[in-house]
């Protein structure tokens, strides 16, 4: 028999579910890893659902999403050869990310960009400014782009865009009711 | 609430978000309300089958009262209060 009430017990267990409640913020943490169109649209279209449910949202972009970040009008000099062959072979940006499937040479991907203006799907280019409105906060890793040879002057004009390394995804993932991995 | 009642309720704000897919209309939504008083009722147009689904949760969220749904030809009328 136990010593302690059932009115005790559930007393301090409510007093841990507040304490458990309390550590999490009404955050998103997403992960973006990938620079597949169709993927970014899916974490662009969370990332906005979100803002507009007035949830803070954190973007940490790492390793092939961040071409999707470049600006395509933004031409860099000065990159070592490597720099320069990633460089080329990775999109410009939204408008050059190719289908995860179905990619065709470029035809699957054209096929879906007329599908979506057909059927009022809101663009990656037009999320990204939405998401930017909303105050959507886009963070890139470091060390992905000093791999790739990315430069921060090459990236997209962002409101909200910083540059950090995984303890600060960790810490905003930690505090978060949401982290997702795209 | 009934759906005689949602024919007749007084429209405060109405948002025809009949043009945009998943998430346009709860993006229209959001923009909308804080154009109406709290007590005041709008109306969301959709011609998206899951913003009929969204708005509810959205409201329960934002403690707003989700009143219900007319289904229109082609398209849904969501009903809330702020």
């Amino acid at each position: 028999m136990s010593e302690i009430s059932l009115e005790q017990r559930v007393e301090t267990l409510e007093k841990q579910l507040r304490e458990l409640k309390d550590q999490r913020k009404d955050c998103l943490s997403m992960v973006v890893f990938s620079n597949d169109l169709d993927k970014i649209l899916a974490a662009l279209i969370i990332s906005v659902g979100a803002a507009a449910m007035d949830t803070e949202v954190r973007l940490f972009f790492t390793f092939w999403a961040i071409s999707a970040l470049r600006d395509k009008n933004k031409k860099i000099k000065g990159k070592d050869m490597k720099s320069r062959m990633f460089g080329s072979m990775l999109p410009h940006g939204t408008e050059q990310l190719k289908l995860s499937k179905m990619n065709m040479e470029g035809i699957g991907r054209d096929m879906i960009r007329g599908l979506m203006k057909e059927k009022n799907v809101t663009s990656p280019e037009e999320l990204l400014s939405t998401a930017a409105e909303l105050g959507v906060k886009i963070n890139i890793c470091e060390m992905s782009m000093d791999l790739m040879g990315f430069k921060k002057e090459e990236m997209i004009d962002y409101p909200d865009l910083s540059y950090c390394g995984v303890a600060t995804f960790l810490a905003d993932a930690g505090e978060s009711s949401i982290q997702l991995f795209i | 609430m009934m759906t005689e009642d949602l024919t007749n309720i007084k429209v405060d704000k109405s948002v025809d978000a009949r043009g945009t897919s998943c998430p346009g209309p709860l993006l229209a939504a959001k923009k909308a309300i804080g154009e109406i008083e709290n007590g005041q009722v709008m109306e969301v147009l959709s011609a998206d089958e899951g913003t009929r689904r969204d708005i509810p949760k959205w409201c329960t969220k934002k403690g707003y009262e989700y009143l219900g749904t007319l289904e229109e030809a082609g398209y849904y009328k969501i009903f809330l209060r702020k």
